[in-house]
């Protein structure tokens, strides 16, 4: 176990690097899709089985293809995203050493003084699987933010409809009311024509 | 959970952590690669939730989680909503050249 915990985390080390610093968008993509399955993994390891599919269904189906369907749509010209990577590399990586070397002094400060007591509201129950421990408090004590997480994802996809909507003049489309409406009354003329007279006054487009 | 302690854990979520928060700061030139960045950073804040939630046996920190993972698609949807938004109106996605609010 020790083994694989150390293969997923330097495997997600390694791929988060590679998403930050390879110059075409579809390879950082594509190692963001390896960084999270390297996660998934690391939470299979902890026991957190239902957490880790999500996070496969959730952003490797989701998330990556809509980043690729991006990037494949937009026409990015790749030269000029290479240019000036490297520019402010300097700073980049004295805030890396400095935020890192924080973060690390709190896990190791705060890890030695921490205390789980065992009086705990939501207790992971011992004989039935993650999944069931999961569904029996999230409908029932949780339903408050599951419910507001829905309402949040409905808004989203409003915006994103709202947002990326366009109509554009000059092109032809169909339009279904006046189809719909047509009836033989005000898409039929009778006429009694004379000899060798037109029929003046049609109107062809309601 | 034999020799792997809660601290490993913390200490890889830490550095991923670092890595896009790096990503922010190092990439100037595309704003696809930094949501790529907040996406590593919410990844890793969830591996923290997990971590906690199992070390302390309380389901609430995967619950938690996967209000993250809510969020995140949202965040992310709109994010590239805005981005295919301003790539249609302006032709370019470089970063340096966004400042029409002279912010």
């Amino acid at each position: 176990m020790a083994l694989f915990f150390y293969l997923f985390a330097s495997l997600m080390v390694l791929s988060s690097i590679l998403v930050i610093s390879s110059s075409n968008p579809v390879y950082s993509v594509l190692w963001l899709i390896f960084a999270f399955c390297n996660a998934s993994g690391l939470m299979v390891l902890m026991g957190a089985e239902f957490l880790a599919m999500m996070l496969i269904v959730i952003y490797v189906g989701a998330v990556a293809v809509l980043f690729l369907f991006v990037i494949m749509m937009l026409d990015i010209r790749l030269t000029e995203l290479k240019s000036s990577l490297k520019n402010n590399l300097s700073i980049s990586i004295l805030v890396a050493v400095i935020m890192l070397a924080d973060l690390i002094i709190i896990i190791m400060l705060g890890t030695q003084s921490i205390q789980f007591d065992r009086a705990k509201e939501f207790v992971t129950p011992g004989d039935i699987n993650n999944i069931y421990a999961i569904g029996n408090v999230l409908y029932t004590d949780f339903i408050l933010p599951f419910q507001a997480a829905g309402i949040i994802l409905f808004v989203a996809m409003i915006a994103c409809i709202a947002l990326t909507l366009r109509y554009r003049t000059g092109v032809k489309r169909q339009n279904i009311r006046a189809q719909l409406t047509k009836t033989k009354e005000n898409s039929l003329t009778m006429n009694n024509i004379k000899l060798s007279t037109g029929v003046d006054g049609i109107k062809y487009d309601e | 959970m034999n020799n792997i302690s809660l601290e490993h854990y913390l200490i890889t979520a830490a550095l991923v952590f670092t890595i896009g928060v790096v990503g922010l700061f190092m990439n100037r030139k595309n704003v696809i690669t930094i949501l790529m960045s907040i996406e590593l950073m919410l990844l890793s804040v969830n591996i923290n939730f997990i971590a906690f939630s199992v070390y302390a046996q309380e389901l609430s920190g995967q619950i938690f989680s996967i209000l993250i993972l809510t969020i995140a698609a949202a965040e992310t949807s709109i994010g590239l909503a805005i981005l295919v938004l301003y790539f249609r109106n302006k032709g370019s996605i470089e970063v340096e050249t966004i400042n029409q609010m002279k912010g």
